[in-house]
């Protein structure tokens, strides 16, 4: 899997915004949704295990993870339609335990977008407003301006069957917004589009989520659309939550075998850490051929048994020696076994002496007219000090 | 299918070809299984694809409910109409044959008897008959939506567990004679029946109320009978609901008693108007309830025309009242139709 570096991927209007916004940094901080040891089971069956989190203000906050990790749960319980087993969840300061979803300021889109079969677009949308008893006026001056935002104006009068795929997710988007939630919560928003129009949706609800300044959770499997779109990822796994960070965080510096292994594609070596320092730790690794110089500081004890993740982008693949480094420090060899041409990039294949083998993706920098590099040709890796990551269990 | 239906215009542009090369046409048809290999000389013939599509199979299946409908439906149709356009007479059978041969001219003549239909509008008796049949109807259609709705509400509702057993219960008096059903309730709403000795027993009342021989009987008669009819449509249209749909209004801020009149209550109305009209129908054209169940007042079109038959022998004026009766019942079933296309069109949306 070619996975686009994280950080060409995210909008360069997020990073301007997220030099400002970074409140899980700040102590100081109030969360504006705080779990607190909430735990979910169904029967005997754990869904959501002991989860605790916080979510600030204008946050785009992602829940990934695959099918059956309890983000949709967790979700539904921001939602009230679920109650949580233990633990409990506050909005703005306020205790949720025991309100129903029809008393709660969060809106949710619904992953089958949930339209209303027999009312038209407006009647959808204006729904929400009804329940609350807007005047009549307002309704509509908020439904017409809804409807612009999501850039479906001539569309009010239609019934959902009478829409596309592309509209309907739309409506339902306007029909959760118009009601100004405190929190908008996102099931699968993107899951039923086309590849395409989800490319292009995800930088929409982007944009959106900007101009309206509602906190955003959305619940994905897409870890691509995580990284995209998110202030914060929250990966989730069997119930718990292995790591929360911004998406270059959890890309970068992965701090478990899960984290790492679930978004993108790395290599992991296992080995055993043999240096622990303040600036660096050393970890030396049958299984890679040589010592693994990380950059940082892993705060694990000497001889603890453990893994190094480095993600096949930064590996460098070459028929020469390398130049510079310490030989026998993240420089290993090993003779290529598969190729895969994607156009932008080629993915090596390299089984390593230890038979371990190893992923290489190396922009094509030059169209290739003759290989370079071709089938069991014996290759050098090498990566910088700062690539690899040590892991945990 | 494409490989059946592939080699054969492959064939033929092979065959229109200068050389039509041999060796192909003995591998396609031993490509075409048996069955289908009658259907190859056809678009073989013509050089058409389209045509390949072409199978006497589906013809015969396509022909089954229609030779059916024809045998059982038209046909007996015609017969009736026909009756129905003839003049009584002291016979057997005890109608005019419609066509008569007149010896002399050697030619035969259609006689068209307008006497039974023009009897229908000049007597009171079928109008009021007709008018009463579609009242009784009406309101036993409503009396099985008022107590159908809510037990079918509460079969979609339960553990999915006991959907079917709930269900079966429904259906389970089917299992049972409807004639000894009807015959039950006698047993029930007599003077000295079941109910009016309970009554009686708890001193709710001093002296039994006359429900047996009145058109409330009627109406308890129709109604039971019908009920299943109204909740299984019903109960079809409120399980398949999407339940997120109320999850959705409930987190838009709309209470469940809210969400209930808002979006079960308009969705369900396709399955209200198919309960309906299945327990519309039948209950305008019902005899056995009436008859047994209802005082000589409860008047119903399916003991006029019973008693045209059985006790009039007029066999051409009781046509014309079943005639006149299925018109009267084809503008509900054609409604009846166009709801069901609706409901299928929405379903896809």
């Amino acid at each position: 899997m070619a996975m686009p570096p994280p950080t060409a991927a995210a909008s360069p209007s997020r990073t301007a915004a997220k030099t400002t916004l970074e409140p899980w940094r700040d102590p100081q901080a109030k969360p504006y949704v705080r779990v607190e040891k909430v735990t979910k089971k169904f029967g005997d069956f754990t869904a959501v295990d002991d989860v605790s989190l916080s979510i600030y203000r204008g946050e785009f906050f992602s829940l990934l993870g695959g099918s059956g990790s309890g983000k949709t749960t967790l979700l539904r319980m921001l939602a009230g339609f679920e109650q949580p087993t233990e633990g409990r969840i506050f909005i703005d300061g306020v205790d949720m335990s025991g309100v129903p979803p029809y008393e709660r300021p969060v809106n949710m889109m619904f992953q089958s977008y949930a339209l209303f079969p027999h009312m038209t677009v407006e009647g959808n949308i204006a729904f929400g407003l009804h329940q609350d008893k807007v005047p009549k006026a307002e309704i509509q001056d908020r439904v017409r301006e809804v409807l612009e935002l999501v850039q479906l104006a001539q569309f009010g009068k239609r019934k959902p069957h009478q829409l596309s795929g592309g509209q309907r997710q739309r409506v339902a988007l306007a029909r959760a917004l118009v009601k100004r939630p405190k929190i908008l919560l996102l099931d699968e928003p993107l899951g039923a589009l086309d590849k395409k129009l989800r490319e292009q949706t995800q930088f929409e609800l982007v944009n959106i989520q900007e101009k309206v300044g509602i906190t955003f959770v959305i619940v994905t499997h897409d870890q691509e659309e995580a990284m995209t779109m998110s202030s914060r990822i929250a990966v989730m796994n069997r119930g718990y939550i292995a790591q929360v960070g911004t998406p270059t965080e959890i890309y970068e510096y992965p701090n478990n075998r899960f984290v790492a292994e679930f978004i993108g594609s790395v290599n992991t070596f296992s080995g055993r850490v043999i240096e622990s320092a303040q600036d660096h730790s050393l970890v030396r690794s049958e299984e890679a051929g040589c010592d693994l110089y990380i950059s940082h500081p892993s705060h694990i004890a000497t001889g603890t048994p453990c893994w190094v993740a480095v993600r096949p982008e930064k590996v460098t693949i070459s028929k020469d020696q390398p130049m510079g480094g310490e030989p026998g420090r993240n420089q290993t060899q090993g003779v290529v076994k598969e190729i895969a041409y994607l156009g932008d990039v080629s993915i090596y294949d390299v089984e390593l002496d230890s038979g371990k083998r190893v992923r290489v993706t190396a922009p094509n920098v030059t169209r290739r007219t003759e290989m370079p590099i071709t089938w069991e040709d014996r290759v050098h890796l090498s990566w910088r000090p700062f690539a690899g990551s040590v892991l945990t269990e | 299918m494409a490989a059946i239906s592939n080699p054969v215009p492959g064939g033929s542009r092979n065959s229109a070809g200068l050389v039509p090369p041999e060796p192909v046409e003995p591998v396609t048809s031993g490509q075409a299984p048996g069955g289908a290999g009658a259907a190859e000389p056809g678009p073989r013939g013509s050089g058409l694809g389209l045509l390949s599509r072409f199978r006497p199979g589906r013809g015969v299946v396509m022909a089954i409910p229609y030779g059916w409908l024809l045998l059982f439906f038209l046909i007996p149709f015609l017969i009736v109409l026909k009756i129905s356009l003839s003049e009584a007479q002291l016979a057997i059978p005890p109608f005019t044959p419609l066509t008569e041969t007149l010896a002399e001219e050697g030619r035969t003549v259609i006689t068209l008897f307008w006497d039974n239909y023009r009897r229908l509008t000049g007597d009171d008796l079928y109008i009021i008959a007709y008018l009463n049949s579609l009242w009784i109807a009406f309101v036993s259609t409503i009396f099985c939506l008022l107590i159908g709705y809510p037990v079918a509400y509460a079969i979609a509702k339960a553990d999915p567990r006991w959907r079917a057993p709930l269900l079966m219960l429904i259906i389970l008096p089917f299992w049972t004679s409807f004639l000894i059903r009807v015959y039950a309730w006698i047993g029930i709403l007599s003077d000295t029946g079941l109910l009016n000795n309970f009554l009686m027993m708890l001193g709710i009342i001093d002296s039994p109320l006359r429900i047996l021989y009145t058109p409330t009987a009627t109406y308890i008669g129709i109604t039971y009978s019908y009920l299943p009819f109204m909740i299984l449509p019903l109960y079809a249209t409120l399980e398949k609901m999407d339940n997120t749909l109320l999850e959705a209004a409930a987190d838009l801020g709309c209470p469940p008693w809210k969400a209930f009149l808002t979006i079960t209550l308009p969705l369900s109305i396709p399955g209200m108007l198919a309960g309906s009209l299945l327990v519309f129908i039948p209950a305008t054209g019902e005899f056995v309830i009436p008859e047994l169940l209802g005082g000589p007042d409860t008047l119903m079109i399916g003991r006029v025309l019973w008693s045209e038959f059985f006790n009039n022998r007029d066999w051409p004026v009781a046509s014309a009242v079943a005639i006149a009766l299925l018109l009267f019942l084809v503008v509900p079933i054609m409604l009846f139709q166009n709801v069901q296309g609706r409901q299928q069109e929405a379903g896809r949306g």
